[in-house]
């Protein structure tokens, strides 16, 4: 599955995107957050506060529960601030 | 239904020409609303805003902001820019363009699209500030947006 990071999760994690092979007990985004805060320290940090990371799914708007089945892309990034 | 045209872009834009745009698509508006979201530079204390963007959600996020705008609204045109990049106090960063028969809906819809863009459009703003011995930093989001947004709920 391809990860994208956005404005301060990028800079934390260290990079704008990676591609991973999930293990087969993820079934929600939630689920993927949890368990890429296990993967090193640069991505607890990134995600130690849950409620402010924003996901996406396949480029559109997702939340915790939202289901990783046929899931191409999941992004994390902070509260937007544009316009 | 209204004449949907999304654009996000590092290039800047003119205001006259996409007003004549949107006259050319309704030749009929009574009313065209436009708003420009401009960096500034707080007083000397900010040097530059980067803006960094999410490519392709930008533009399906907008877009999805438009339809719903275009929905409530009896809208003939909707143009929405929005620039990523690197901007100066005093450039250009959004603009909204409304057109329709009456005042009321061109207002209305262009402020509900500036609240659902501040709040659901993938962009993120840095602060360069002048005092160039300071770190850059991320602005973050502000409550008073999401109540902004809050308030077209229904």
């Amino acid at each position: 599955m391809k990860l994208v990071y956005f404005a301060w999760v990028r800079e934390r994690i260290g990079r704008n995107e990676e591609e991973l092979e999930l293990p087969g007990n993820l079934s929600t985004v939630g689920d993927l957050v949890e368990w890429l805060k296990g993967r090193g320290p640069e991505y607890a940090f990134a995600l130690e506060e849950p409620r402010a990371i924003r996901i996406a799914v396949d480029k559109v708007h997702a939340g915790a529960e939202t289901s990783l089945s046929g899931v191409r892309e999941v992004a994390l990034f902070p509260p937007m601030t544009g316009g | 239904m209204a004449s949907i045209d999304i654009r996000v872009q590092a290039e800047d834009f003119d205001i006259g020409v996409e007003t004549k745009k949107v006259r050319a698509i309704d030749g009929d508006a009574g009313a065209i609303v436009t708003f420009s979201g401009i960096c500034r530079d707080e007083g000397g204390r900010l040097g530059a805003l980067e803006l960094e963007h999410y490519p392709g959600m930008a533009e399906i996020e907008i877009g999805r902001i438009a339809a719903d705008a275009a929905v409530r609204w009896p809208l003939s045109a909707i143009t929405i820019i929005h620039r990523y990049g690197r901007m100066m106090p005093g450039d250009n960063i959004v603009l909204v363009v409304t057109a329709s028969a009456h005042r009321q809906a061109a207002f209305e819809a262009a402020s509900f699209l500036m609240d659902f863009m501040k709040t659901r459009a993938p962009f993120w703003k840095k602060e360069v500030l002048s005092d160039k011995s300071q770190p850059s930093r991320w602005v973050s989001a502000r409550h008073e947006d999401d109540h902004a947004e809050r308030r077209w709920r229904r």
